[in-house]
């Protein structure tokens, strides 16, 4: 079943001196119980400010300045104080990419577990020492870290324990979506192989609905079903993940593509992106990626691609994915296809 | 772009570039309180850098290769052992003696957000150097810096030259960076973790300037990183550190098709498999 | 007034893409530094209206033989007279005019402030950048001293210096406040350029072949601009209050006017009793507003050390 449902979402930057910055616009999109989704995209292409709209955690002077964001059913976008405070058990959850910074170096991880229980539960709960220590120690066997961890103090800990033990404590929650905001980016490259199996394994054993948002398109093609490409503010490609390595895609994917490869190969083509993305003070006319596309036709230079279905997924590009509500679209797609028009 | 294919070296300049030799250096941190109040960062290192050459050490954090960039660079002094470029003894100079080895060693730094001074502009970064070892004018400087700026990449320099930091990418930053390094034509580069920081798409295009710089300036390259595919595509031979020791090392493509060590097998593994191929030609 | 640890990359997507024509500027020539600096702090609500007060405060210690209607000591008047036509705040037992002295008073509240506030930075900053910059001997010397500093309590201090030192002038009370209040600061200062130094911009400085001298002050100390300037708001204000109380206490100069010897004076002759309440007021008002401005311009200053703030867009 359908668990978030997300229509129109658009998140403004108001700072009080300086231009807006509209960095998340017109995004629908829809997961269902249980899927592990990857989003995926470079820096201020709007993937953590999309993370945080749908988990309300938006801060000043970011703003949600409209959309509907359905969860189970709730327009989460519209609620506000001890009723979104009330959703955050059972219901949606994040883990910060600096979330091992988050701990409170004064406490052990027990009265970390204690906290939380205590914040969110529900009248007529009680959660003694002995029921949180097993609580505790329940979770941390989760995220694959002994019991005795509940003694230490995070100092004691290394960075890649401290991730997973900020990930046992979102677990107290029972939420039924997580969303991973570049949870391994800050630790150790080995360390995030193996915190990344774990959080793959969770997810696979506890089924929640997940997203994982990364600017490593390698990380989430490996641990994820299914993934999403954002540019610009703009979901530009959603693909089950196994599909994303060969075939046609939306050119920035397959660009983004061509900047990995396997460092074992016998001959390694690497590629860069020239340009850079465009200013999102200003609107963007037409599809935001038509400076730096290779098959750049004049309709992409007026009109906003819709996502529209390519292979089993969408992608938003006149060429590749040309919709039926865009007038036109389909000849252009078809003419670039059978090699008329020249790729510019 | 593509790799420096294997084996090739710079024409004409090489031969005056001296090769740095490493022999059997340590470095031992003496630790207040904890444990038995020493730690080992580097345990009896040794390698060479032949003139002209780029050379990886590749490990993760901990694994001691910025701590031995620092040495190299003289940043640092080690414990034991000693670093020497060409007849100068690295690990012996003091003051003076290390800011005319600066001119002629020059480093690269992994945060292009903080390798920056936010209050001063590009044309004065890059000017600094021109102006400390080579005691040139104003007007032969800005000449200078323009053409530096160039070579990295910043047309049109004349814009560029009036920035602040907070104004560039994080891409532009780091070309700046590169900009300063190359000021006074040093004869070895150190760049330690260079693109980590960078979006992927900007990547490739750093790592063309590095190699395009070695190939045509001739000098020596020590690139420091835990990114093997960076490796991969610049250097000739790797170093793979682990816990300060060197526990593999060879020419790259071998390494790295052929690894022995486990920590070596680890690091491989850690580089994400949805781009491994079956060993010919690349994915896509 | 926070601590500016570092300048943060543009976290607002595509801010840094475009290239807006830029100010050519190096590290900029005192008068647009001035002029850049007064801008960012008229910039902030609170420090425009202490700057504002703190203006009109030198406005009328500029100008103070211009508006001032009397001489401030000429003992022509009447004494213990309350506010009236002639004398707009009253009369002293001595039969000064009070208007006259409270304005002529402002150079000397002024002059005090700022000099021993500017002494008492530059002394701190002094301290600070060395024991920060320099770790090891230098740097445990320099923190004794300045722990030494702040432990003795610094009115007393400067009462037992005041009442020990044979001359009485206006500059016994600058060094006085001057040597009891720079500890404060070179403590602030000397963490923020510990900091500083193992920034990469320095280590890069010092590859660029800078001298000490150089890496000092034209790396370290321009990024703690914001640090400095509150330290010398913050001391200034300190010297104000200081001063007052010296002079309130018959310490300072009797011959001298000002706001605290206006206090002084009230306060032997017994001003409450003969209901002149402006002799006190005025001056209570006059020290506290100059106080609270130099308090309020600090508010602007985070502002100076982050060049993006600067900038109009």
């Amino acid at each position: 079943m359908t668990l978030l449902d997300v229509h129109g979402v658009n998140v403004v930057y108001e700072p009080s001196r300086g231009t807006r910055i509209w960095s998340v616009r017109e995004v629908d999109l829809a997961l269902e119980e249980g899927e592990f989704v990857g989003l995926v995209g470079e820096s201020g292409c709007g993937k953590s400010t999309l993370g945080f709209a749908l988990t309300r955690m938006l801060r000043a002077p970011a703003r949600l300045e409209n959309g509907v964001i359905q969860f189970d059913g709730v327009d989460v976008a519209s609620l506000s104080g001890e009723v979104l405070r009330r959703q955050r058990r059972n219901g949606f959850a994040i883990v910060l990419q600096s979330g091992m910074n988050a701990l409170n170096p004064v406490r052990n991880v027990e009265d970390h577990f204690a906290d939380i229980l205590k914040a969110h539960a529900r009248s007529g709960e009680h959660h003694p020492r002995a029921a949180v220590r097993r609580r505790g120690a329940e979770l941390l066997g989760k995220v694959r870290l002994d019991p005795a961890v509940l003694a230490k103090f995070p100092f004691e800990l290394s960075g890649g324990m401290r991730q997973r033990v900020s990930i046992a404590l979102v677990l107290a929650l029972e939420p039924r979506m997580i969303v991973f905001d570049e949870p391994t980016t800050a630790l150790d490259v080995i360390v995030q192989k193996a915190v990344m199996k774990t959080i793959q394994e969770l997810q696979q054993e506890s089924g929640f609905t997940a997203i994982l948002i990364s600017h490593d398109l390698g990380v989430v093609l490996e641990s994820t079903n299914r993934v999403m490409v954002m540019y610009a503010g703009r979901i530009v490609e959603d693909q089950p993940s196994k599909d994303l390595v060969r075939g046609l895609h939306h050119p920035y994917t397959e660009a983004l593509l061509r900047c990995y490869a396997d460092p074992r190969a016998e001959e390694i083509h690497l590629a860069g992106i020239p340009g850079s993305p465009p200013d999102l003070s200003l609107p963007v006319s037409g599809c935001a990626f038509a400076p730096r596309c290779p098959l750049v036709q004049d309709i992409c230079w007026k009109v906003v691609p819709p996502l529209a279905p390519l292979g089993r997924g969408l992608a938003a590009c006149h060429v590749r994915a040309p919709s039926d509500k865009v007038p036109g679209a389909k000849a252009v797609a078809a003419k670039v296809a059978s090699g008329r028009v020249g790729q510019t | 772009m593509r790799q420096v294919p294997d084996g090739q070296r710079a024409s004409g300049k090489a031969s005056s570039v001296p090769p740095v030799v490493v022999d059997g250096v340590s470095k031992i941190y003496r630790v207040r309180g904890r444990g038995s109040g020493r730690f080992t960062a580097v345990d009896n290192v040794s390698f060479t850098i032949p003139p002209g050459s780029a050379i990886g050490l590749v490990g993760a954090s901990g694994s001691g290769k910025s701590t031995l960039a620092k040495m190299i660079t003289g940043s640092e002094r080690p414990t034991s052992g000693s670093i020497r470029f060409g007849e100068l003894a690295v690990e012996s100079l003091h003051a003076n003696g290390l800011r005319k080895y600066h001119s002629r060693a020059q480093m690269i730094f992994q945060d292009p957000y903080a390798a920056l001074n936010p209050l001063h502009t590009v044309a004065y970064t890059v000017t600094r150097p021109l102006q400390n070892f080579l005691n040139m004018s104003a007007a032969r400087a800005r000449d200078r810096v323009h053409e530096l700026l160039e070579t990295v990449g910043l047309t049109p320099p004349g814009q560029y030259a009036a920035k602040l930091p907070h104004q560039l990418s994080g891409g532009q930053r780091q070309r700046v960076v590169v900009a300063r390094a190359l000021a006074c034509d040093p004869e070895l580069l150190v760049a330690d973790e260079p693109v980590s920081m960078l979006d992927v798409s900007l990547r490739a295009g750093v790592l063309r300037l590095l190699a395009d710089l070695r190939a045509n300036r001739g000098l020596s390259l020590l690139y420091i990183t835990h990114d093997l595919l960076g490796a991969r595509v610049i250097t000739d031979e790797i170093l793979v550190l682990h816990k300060g020791k060197v526990v593999e090392q060879g020419p790259t493509k071998y390494v790295l098709q052929n690894p022995k060590h486990e920590y070596t097998i680890q690091l491989l593994d850690a580089v994400a498999t949805p781009f491994a191929t079956d060993g010919n030609g690349s994915t896509r | 007034m926070s601590i500016v640890t570092s300048v943060p990359p543009p976290t607002v997507p595509g801010a840094a893409v475009q290239i807006p024509p830029g100010r050519a500027s190096s590290v900029p020539g005192p008068f647009r530094f001035i002029g850049r600096s007064l801008r960012t702090l008229w910039a902030n609500g609170k420090a425009r209206i202490g700057l504002v007060i703190l203006g009109l405060d030198i406005l009328v210690a500029l100008l103070a033989p211009l508006i001032a209607p009397h001489s401030p000591t000429a003992t022509t008047f009447p004494p213990y007279l309350g506010p009236n036509a002639t004398n707009w705040f009253g009369t002293t037992g001595n039969g000064q005019d009070v208007f006259s002295q409270m304005i002529y008073g402002a150079r000397i509240s002024l002059l005090v402030g700022i000099i021993a506030g500017a002494v008492a930075t530059f002394v701190a900053v002094t301290i600070g950048l060395i024991a920060g910059y320099r770790p090891g001997v230098v740097d445990e010397v320099l923190s004794f001293v300045t722990n030494l500093a702040l432990v003795i309590p610094g009115l007393p201090l400067m009462f037992i210096l005041a009442a020990y030192l044979k001359s009485r002038s206006v500059w016994t009370i600058v060094l006085v406040v001057a040597f009891t209040s720079w500890a404060t600061g070179a403590r602030v200062i000397r963490s923020q350029a510990s900091t500083l130094r193992t920034r990469e911009f320095v280590t890069s400085a010092q590859f660029s072949g800078e001298r000490l001298f150089r890496v000092v002050f034209r790396e370290i100390l321009p990024n703690m601009t914001s640090l400095v300037a509150g330290s010398f708001f913050a001391a200034a204000t300190a010297a104000v209050m200081a001063e007052a109380s010296l002079e309130f206490l018959g310490l300072g100069d009797p011959n001298t006017v000002s706001w605290g010897t206006i206090l002084y004076y009230a306060q032997q002759q017994n001003a409450l009793l003969t209901g002149q309440w402006v002799m006190i007021f005025a001056p209570g008002l006059a020290i506290a507003l100059l106080a609270l401005s130099f308090t309020l311009v600090n508010f602007g200053v985070d502002a100076l050390s982050n060049p993006r703030l600067r900038e109009k867009s």
